[in-house]
């Protein structure tokens, strides 16, 4: 299975390992790991819920993954994905993309980790000094995310 | 016309409530059409749901726009900008 979304830690080794074993025509692997950080915009941040929509965010991940083989040439591609209480040093979300060689597989692995961030339905809700607050969405990640659209068509 | 309104993240506290079945007029076919609905009960309503506020909408969680048609038994969900990752 492709996409998981889950309370649980994952083991990243483990899982590239399970991804590629015994399948000789794989030659790249490459991976995103994003972990929970101790601060953002300036605040302290104890702890972070994640927060998701079931069903559509399976049905996202598995369009975002299905776009990327489409662009390009991969084998297997894993998204992991945590939901639920998570703190500082944990890991949050882990891509894994193989394919015959590195660039393609970087270039997917990118593009899914862009995609997801302004595609996927999750939100962050974190814990700072001054209370609760649900993170809000970033322009620099819809500009990265934007970086992948097709080129827009000349007049000419 | 019975559809299931789903509410997320900020906005479901907001709206303190994670959704509702709803049975609404079938002058009501688009998710524009059933925003102004929503937005109608005032209150929290009106502001979370307010134009020029930043809100998606899927419906039958596929990524939906205001003139997306709403249809009997559809499920339609209101939510933040997605911010996971």
């Amino acid at each position: 299975m492709p996409v998981r979304v889950q309370t649980q830690d994952f083991d990243a080794g483990a899982e590239i390992a399970a991804l590629r074993r015994g399948n000789p025509k794989i030659g790249a692997v490459a991976s995103f790991i994003g972990i929970c950080r101790d601060a953002n915009d300036g605040d302290a941040v104890t702890k972070m819920t994640l927060e998701h929509y079931p069903g559509m965010t399976e049905k996202a991940l598995e369009n975002i993954i299905s776009e990327a083989k489409r662009r390009w040439d991969v084998i297997e591609v894993l998204v992991v994905h945590r939901v639920g209480e998570l703190r500082p040093t944990d890991q949050i979300v882990l891509v894994v993309v193989t394919g015959a060689h590195r660039g393609e597989a970087f270039a997917a692995c990118e593009f899914i980790m862009d995609y997801l961030k302004t595609r996927a339905p999750f939100w962050k809700k974190e814990e700072t000094p001054q209370g609760a607050r649900w993170v809000e969405a970033r322009a620099s990640d819809d500009e990265a995310a934007q970086r992948w659209e097709p080129p827009e068509s000349s007049a000419a | 016309m019975k559809v299931k309104v789903l509410y997320f993240a900020g906005l479901r506290e907001q709206l303190g409530k994670p959704g509702e079945e709803l049975d609404v007029s079938p002058a009501v076919t688009t998710v524009a059409g059933l925003r102004t609905l929503l937005m109608g009960r005032g209150g929290a309503w009106q502001t979370a749901l307010a134009q020029g506020r930043a809100l998606r909408v899927a419906v039958n969680q596929e990524v939906a726009q205001p003139t997306t048609p709403v249809k009997p038994g559809d499920e339609v969900a209101f939510f933040p900008p997605v911010t996971g990752g």
